[in-house]
């Protein structure tokens, strides 16, 4: 028996009927449509490219196995400032150049201190790593610890309701209260000294609120469903039914909100450092970076110009990866019309009315 | 320091001044608030209050600027979906959530103030730039309005080549040495205003509107030289409520005349094309007093500051010199503040009225053969403007907060200045007051956001059993 199930593109069912969700399971429509999304794809890419340059290429020590960097500095080293081949009797300029030697540059080169040098001499090459690191390091914790919180709080207050539902919800009305900022400034002024892990672990408890009120809403949503209805007829404990059924079909939502809480933690470290409530000296972050060096935008605009393209890049890379999965996840979501498509209905509507 | 002791309670446990601060607090329920003294001596209500009005002086603009251009830019979007504009918006708003401020502000400070005034040594376009702007304004305006590929290379030549002519004119003419409008480019300019607002607010077939908008374009021609006089003078406490009352009851009088029967949608767009002609004629007043400003030893012909309120070197007493003193110390920090909040008032409005134009209600709308813009105009943005609404108002309430890094980054003394001082001087009552005020105005607004929402929904009721 051989059946030609693919009917011919040009019939009317074809245009109607939703060819690309057709026999996959959900996260395989997920998964197709996330990769389909340009601006998340080169978001990942570039995101991949800046952690893995930026982890690279200082040393690091992770459980006692100690890796050395391929770059030859570290942000303690202070070669001797450069100031012979600066323009405008600066000091420490970069020594990176892109611009090839036939258009009149100094040819494609790195040199000795591709992003320049700081006041006393460290390479900012470094300097700037670090700072990433350490900028990565405070999103990735916020996240986790702000996304791991809100999701408990908002599930649980979701799906028990009643007054666990209502003590939780004031307690997160209490919190939204407060401006992030605000709040993020007195923990930096107390906590800053303990390093950069514990400063971020502080601020994740705090970070959960709008995580919470969305994954409850959602909660609220899907226990009035009939496969939830189903679950407890057929004996599911409570238990079972938010891990097995509804926490599967809110991951949509999570994901999608600690991305974005993500994006905001990284500007909200580099806006506390820059306040002077975040990342202390000796340690760098990319805020600490952009506000010791400020002044310095006329005469060395290099020394601004680095930090803060990696801070907008990961930002950036971050928000695209999130509108991706948020388009991915979306289920009202519609496959984008296109030029094709527009042409394929005109000619049927042609056909139709030389039908008729 | 006994003083101090004495003032802050410090003798006390730690327990016990909260609870006298406290007392302070509920005495504001029998109208007697006391938030207690700062660590330099001054009472704490004394500097709230007199940080309050520099952050609203700071922040009003940006925000309304802010909603106005991000639902804007965030409908068009939305009308123009998947098109090369929404995707150049998408990128730019994105772009613009990631950015931090004071990264932002630096930028501004180099290239809007420092460059700006180089420029003003000079007042000509160069050739790079005016080709740039011309194809930019081209590339823009076609994506705008958008429609079949031929319409799109008119309006793209259109938009270009008078782009080009202008910014040559002006800078031929000098005009950025001596700007501002005159009547007749004024009037010009009201036409436009006219047809505008009568095309958006109700169409261009509403023949009484649009008369009656022409006529306030002319009256207000007319009355150019006497307003000019009334700008000048002596008792300017009472003059902008006096002719703010006189330009409405002249719109209303004038839509009596032209419209016989429904008479609300003509007030209504007579009312805002004038009151949008009042504010361009201050504009222009504003635009005048720009040279005498430049002239000005204080300002030593460089116009744009990049830090601070006020400018104390300008002598008080001329009120227009120093109302634009002070336009002219916003500008950098509306930017700054304007480009980082607007991205999501795009995205916002984008996503709402998106979702508004799926209903079946504007299905039905278009099939009852409405306009495509009674359409989007009447039944999509008016609906979009619900959410929107509630969002702005717990906006409004964050901002008296302070914008704490646009005022470091630019030198205010407002509600965010305040509030750093408190942490870095570790001044507990200071920093209890900023946090008692944000935080109620927080509440607050998010009990107004729900009763706005219940009042211009019908479709939500409010639980009363």
């Amino acid at each position: 028996m051989i059946f030609k199930k693919k009917k011919a593109p040009t019939s009317l069912e074809a245009s109607t009927s939703n060819s690309e969700t057709e026999s996959l399971s959900q996260s395989q429509i997920v998964r197709r449509r996330f990769l389909h999304h340009r601006g998340a794809m080169v978001a990942i890419f570039a995101i991949s490219a800046i952690i893995i340059l930026v982890f690279s290429a200082l040393e690091l020590k992770l459980f006692g196995l100690k890796y050395r960097g391929w770059w030859k500095y570290n942000i303690t080293d202070m070669p001797d400032l450069a100031y012979k081949e600066c323009p405008g009797g600066t000091i420490g300029c970069p020594t990176m150049s892109l611009r090839p030697t036939f258009l009149g540059g100094a040819g494609i080169r790195f040199g000795e201190h591709p992003f320049g040098q700081d006041d006393v001499g460290h390479d900012y090459f470094a300097l700037v790593m670090r700072g990433a690191q350490r900028s990565l390091l405070v999103t990735v914790i916020i996240g986790l610890v702000g996304g791991a919180i809100g999701t408990v709080v908002g599930s649980i207050a979701g799906f028990y309701r009643g007054w666990i539902d209502a003590v939780l919800m004031r307690f997160t009305d209490f919190i939204i209260t407060i401006p992030t900022l605000i709040i993020g400034s007195v923990i930096g002024y107390h906590f800053g000294n303990l390093g950069v892990t514990f400063l971020a672990l502080y601020l994740g408890l705090f970070a959960w609120t709008g995580l919470s009120r969305l994954v409850r809403g959602e909660f609220l949503t899907l226990r009035e469903r009939e496969f939830v209805d189903a679950a407890r007829v057929a004996g599911a404990s409570n238990r079972r039914i938010i891990f097995k059924h509804i926490l599967p079909n809110a991951v949509g939502v999570i994901i999608v909100s600690v991305t974005l809480l993500m994006s905001g933690a990284i500007l909200l470290e580099t806006a506390l450092s820059y306040l002077g409530f975040g990342v202390v000296a000796p340690d760098v972050s990319l805020g600490v970076l952009i506000s010791r060096y400020q002044e310095a935008f006329s005469t060395r605009p290099w020394l601004f110009w680095y930090p803060g393209i990696f801070i907008v890049a990961i930002a950036l890379s971050i928000n695209f990866i999130g509108d991706g999965l948020r388009d991915a996840f979306d289920p009202r979501q519609r496959r984008k019309i296109t030029r094709k498509d527009r042409q394929q209905a005109r000619v049927m509507q042609r056909k139709v009315a030389k039908d008729a | 320091m006994a003083v101090l002791v004495r003032d802050l309670h410090l003798n006390l446990p730690p327990p016990l001044r909260y609870f006298l601060w406290l007392k302070g607090i509920l005495g504001g329920l029998v109208g007697n608030l006391d938030f207690g003294k700062a660590r330099d001596g001054q009472l704490v209500s004394t500097s709230i209050a007199s940080a309050i009005p520099v952050t609203l002086r700071l922040i009003s603009m940006a925000t309304f600027t802010a909603i106005i251009l991000g639902i804007t830019i965030g409908i068009v979007t939305a009308l123009r979906q998947y098109s090369r504009f929404d995707y150049a918006m998408t990128f730019v708003s994105f772009l613009l959530f990631s950015l931090p401020i004071f990264w932002v502000a630096v930028l501004l400070k180099e290239f809007m103030a420092i460059q700006f005034n180089n420029f003003l040594r000079e007042p000509t376009v160069a050739p790079p730039w005016l080709i740039g702007l011309s194809l930019f304004s081209g590339i823009f305006w076609s994506a705008v309005i958008g429609g079949t590929r031929k319409r799109v290379w008119v309006v793209f030549v259109a938009a270009a080549s008078l782009n080009a002519a202008l910014l040559t004119f002006l800078s031929l003419s000098k005009w950025f040495l001596n700007p501002g409008f005159g009547p007749i480019t004024l009037l010009l300019i009201y036409i436009g205003v006219a047809f505008g607002v009568t095309q958006l607010s109700v169409g261009l077939n509403s023949r009484a509107a649009l008369k009656s908008s022409l006529t306030m374009a002319v009256l207000g021609i007319i009355f150019y030289f006497p307003v000019q006089k009334i700008f000048m003078a002596e008792n300017k406490a009472l003059f902008f409520p006096f002719l703010v009352v006189v330009t409405i009851g002249l719109a209303v009088g004038v839509s009596f005349i032209f419209a016989k029967i429904d008479r609300g949608p003509t007030i209504r767009t007579t009312v805002i094309s004038s009151v949008i002609m009042g504010i361009l004629m201050i504009i222009d007043k504003l635009m005048h007093t720009w040279k005498p400003y430049m002239e000005n030893d204080a300002i030593n012909a460089r116009p744009v500051p990049t830090i601070g309120q006020t400018n104390a070197l300008l002598e008080p007493g001329n009120y227009w010199l120093s109302t634009l003193d002070i336009v002219m110390h916003l500008i950098l920090p509306t930017i700054a503040l304007t480009a980082i909040s607007f991205a999501g008032y795009i995205r916002y409005s984008r996503g709402t009225l998106l979702e508004v134009l799926n209903q079946d209600y504007i299905r039905t709308a278009r099939a009852k053969g409405l306009t495509e813009r009674t359409v989007i105009m009447r039944h999509a943005f008016r609906n979009t403007l619900i959410p929107l609404t509630t969002i702005i108002v717990v906006d409004i309430a964050g901002i008296v907060g302070g914008a704490i890094i646009t005022e470091r980054v630019f030198g205010w003394k407002g509600m965010g200045t305040l509030f750093n001082d408190a942490i870095n001087r570790f001044d507990l009552n200071l920093l209890m007051g900023v946090f008692f005020l944000t935080a109620s105005l927080a509440v607050l607004a998010n009990l107004v956001a729900d009763l706005l929402y219940s009042a211009l929904d019908p479709r939500i009721r409010v639980n009363t059993q």
